[in-house]
């Protein structure tokens, strides 16, 4: 009886060191996956899913609030990403732009600071009543500068 | 002792083709005369493109800098002739991407007037660091094909713990032949510039490496190196096997040393250059003549008289083959390059740059057939001269798989073509690669802006946080002075308005 005893009992050891070996390595749980998830997302921070930046967004899809198909800037290919990655089944689109900058017409800027304070990167320069710009290899696409331009100098150019 | 991986000077896979080169190879290297247009592109190199220095309208001399180099990696570019520039423009080239690049179109006045040129100087007197100086002045990029610029990988190394100077004549692809006639006709300026490199480099052997099928090149140079009497260079051959003459696997035949995953031939303590950028070294650091022309193969069944030549860059490749006697009607397709790693090209305007080494007029496509599904034969993980997997990587070129690609070494692959070769369904291996290696490209290029918005994005939230917790931090300060001061400062308020009133009413 002893030896079977023995046996379990070296089994369960060899199993537990096992498990908190794997547990310590591997990515952990919930907040791991939503790391993953977030690295797959293109960080415009445009809000256009509903959710105020990407990470957040990122846990309402881990969490299962959101569809995997929300992020317009991210693209058919970040869907097929992310259904790969949470084995879930690719869906279209919900809604598609095409990767563009924004630009400001610098002879209608009055120099008001709303752009530039509601960038999510800091791609806008520029001081108060003074001219501003877009740092061209920083804007991502966002689109938030539009709206709060009171005189509608800001257009969004396409990528080609 | 571990046993090597492979037998001494053994290259894996490869493949012996039918060479195709005797045609090309019966006639002297022939000079093309100046033509009246030359179109210099400000692009022959790897690296950022060259900056115009001169203006429309200006005259320039035969060997005239007109466009130095910018950024870290490139070479400058000279006038092959004189004449007056006529414009800085937008002209169909031949290269992987896109059809057309800004190009300095030079009207030649036919007078070919050299620049007043400073005496040679004794380059054994100079320094390593001031030869490479030089020879990047030189605008010489390697001629193999790779346009590489020749002073920046001198310098690379220079860093690195350099023993072997390869000197690469091996020429594997079928058709070309230019550096078979050069090695026959200029060998002693090849050795002569093969003595410049290592004084630059500070090697102490050189191994001139030809491919077997070249007896006369092969007797030319052992003649002069007889002549010659330096010990350091060593002339050896190797089988004839494409693609012995890539670099890595040039590096493998002669030292038997493997060119590690990602690495350079430098990591295993060599550095190869074509004989062709050796002479080409020896004509600017003895003679003063910046790369201004080059030999080429002119060759194929489209092609009246195949020949090799010697044009000067920029010369529109029309008239090259003007000079080889014009096409015959079985013309079909244009290549600039050999058949295995060459492009296509749909317009014979596009002129000869660094770069091209062959200009291929064929009836046909090499190889081409309709593409069927694979068959999992594995005859291309056979033939393939890295030890990849073409046949995996196709998979997983089909699935967009970005992390199968790079862990199945996607990035080592030499594009070379042997796999499309042996291929039974004619399935376009090397284009696929070549696509997924730039849809690879874009994805890194991706990922590190999104990581790059993602740090700015999280420092503005901090900065943001940071002000607020200022701003409170400073009303809490006012509102607590405010309250400190309370009765005392309340009443001082009411004394300094009352004497105001008192002043008012006075």
């Amino acid at each position: 009886m002893w030896i079977a005893v023995l046996t379990i009992a070296t089994i369960a050891l060899v199993a537990g060191i096992a498990l908190s070996f794997a547990y310590g390595r591997l990515p952990a749980g919930e907040g791991g996956l939503v790391e993953q998830v977030n690295d797959l997302l293109p960080q415009t921070q445009c809000a256009q899913c509903g959710y105020p930046g990407c990470r957040p967004y990122a846990a309402a899809v881990v969490d299962g609030s959101a569809g995997i198909n929300l992020c317009p800037p991210g693209g058919e290919s970040t869907v097929r990403r992310l259904a790969r990655l949470l084995g879930k089944e690719a869906l279209p689109l919900a809604t598609t732009i095409e990767p563009s900058i924004a630009v400001i017409d610098e002879s209608a800027c009055i120099g008001c600071f709303h752009c530039r304070n509601a960038c999510p990167v800091d791609a806008i320069v520029g001081a108060p009543h003074f001219m501003h710009t877009v740092i061209e290899n920083e804007c991502t696409g966002c689109e938030l500068c539009v709206a709060p331009c009171p005189v509608d100098c800001i257009t969004m150019r396409p990528l080609s | 002792m571990s046993a090597p991986t492979y037998d001494l000077g053994k290259l894996h896979g490869g493949l012996r083709l039918q060479s195709h080169k005797a045609v090309s190879t019966a006639q002297p290297i022939r000079e093309v005369p100046v033509p009246s247009q030359l179109i210099l592109p400000i692009e022959q190199h790897v690296g950022q493109p060259a900056q115009p220095v001169v203006g429309v309208g200006e005259r320039v001399l035969k060997g005239q800098l007109i466009a130095e180099p910018d950024g870290e990696l490139g070479a400058p570019v000279h006038a092959s002739s004189s004449g007056t520039i006529v414009a800085i423009e937008r002209w169909p080239v031949s290269r992987r991407n896109g059809d057309k690049a800004p190009c300095i179109v030079i009207e030649c006045d036919g007078k070919d007037e050299a620049l007043q040129t400073t005496p040679v100087e004794d380059y054994t007197s100079r320094t390593p660091a001031e030869l490479l100086l030089r020879i990047l002045d030189g605008g010489i990029v390697g001629l193999g094909g790779a346009v590489f610029p020749t002073a920046q990988k001198l310098m690379q190394a220079r860093t690195c713990d350099t023993e072997f100077l390869i000197l690469n004549g091996v020429e594997c692809e079928p058709y070309i032949s230019c550096d078979d006639v050069l090695m026959r006709e200029r060998a002693p300026e090849i050795l002569s510039g093969a003595q410049v490199l290592m004084h630059a480099l500070q090697v102490e052997t050189c191994f001139v490496v030809v491919e077997s099928d070249k007896p006369e090149a092969i007797a030319r140079l052992g003649e002069v190196l007889a002549e010659l009497n330096d010990k350091r260079i060593v002339l050896k051959l190797v089988p004839t096997i494409y693609p012995s003459g890539g670099e890595d696997q040039l590096v493998q035949l002669v030292t038997n040393r493997e060119v590690p995953s990602g690495g350079l031939p430098t990591d295993v303590g060599c550095i190869v250059q074509n004989v062709g950028t050796a002479a080409a070294v020896h004509d600017w650091i003895l003679r003063n003549e910046p790369l201004i022309s080059r030999v080429t193969t002119i060759t194929g069944d489209g092609v009246a008289s195949p020949v090799n030549i010697r044009a000067r860059i920029g010369t529109p490749i029309e008239e090259v083959i003007q000079f080889a006697g014009g096409y015959t009607d079985k013309v079909r397709h244009l290549i600039i390059g050999g058949p295995m790693t060459g492009k296509s090209v749909t317009t014979d305007e596009v002129p000869l740059v660094k770069a091209s080494n062959c200009v291929l007029a064929v009836s046909a496509r090499p190889f081409a057939g309709n593409e069927l599904p694979c068959i999992r034969c594995g005859d291309c993980a056979a033939v393939c001269p890295v030890q990849l997997l073409p046949q995996q990587l196709h998979w997983y070129s089909c699935a967009d798989d970005e992390v199968k690609l790079r862990e199945f070494g996607l990035t080592d692959c030499i594009e070379c073509g042997c796999c499309d070769l042996v291929c039974p369904s004619h399935i376009p291996l090397t284009a696929d690669f070549r696509t997924a290696k730039g849809r690879i490209r874009e994805m890194a290029d991706e990922k590190a802006r999104a990581e790059r918005a993602r740090q700015r994005f999280e420092a503005r939230n901090q900065r943001l946080v940071q002000e607020q917790e200022e701003r409170d931090a400073e009303l809490a300060r006012q509102k607590e002075s405010a309250k400190s001061a309370g009765p005392a400062a309340i009443a001082e308020i009411l004394k300094r308005k009352q004497q105001a009133q008192e002043d008012d009413s006075t």
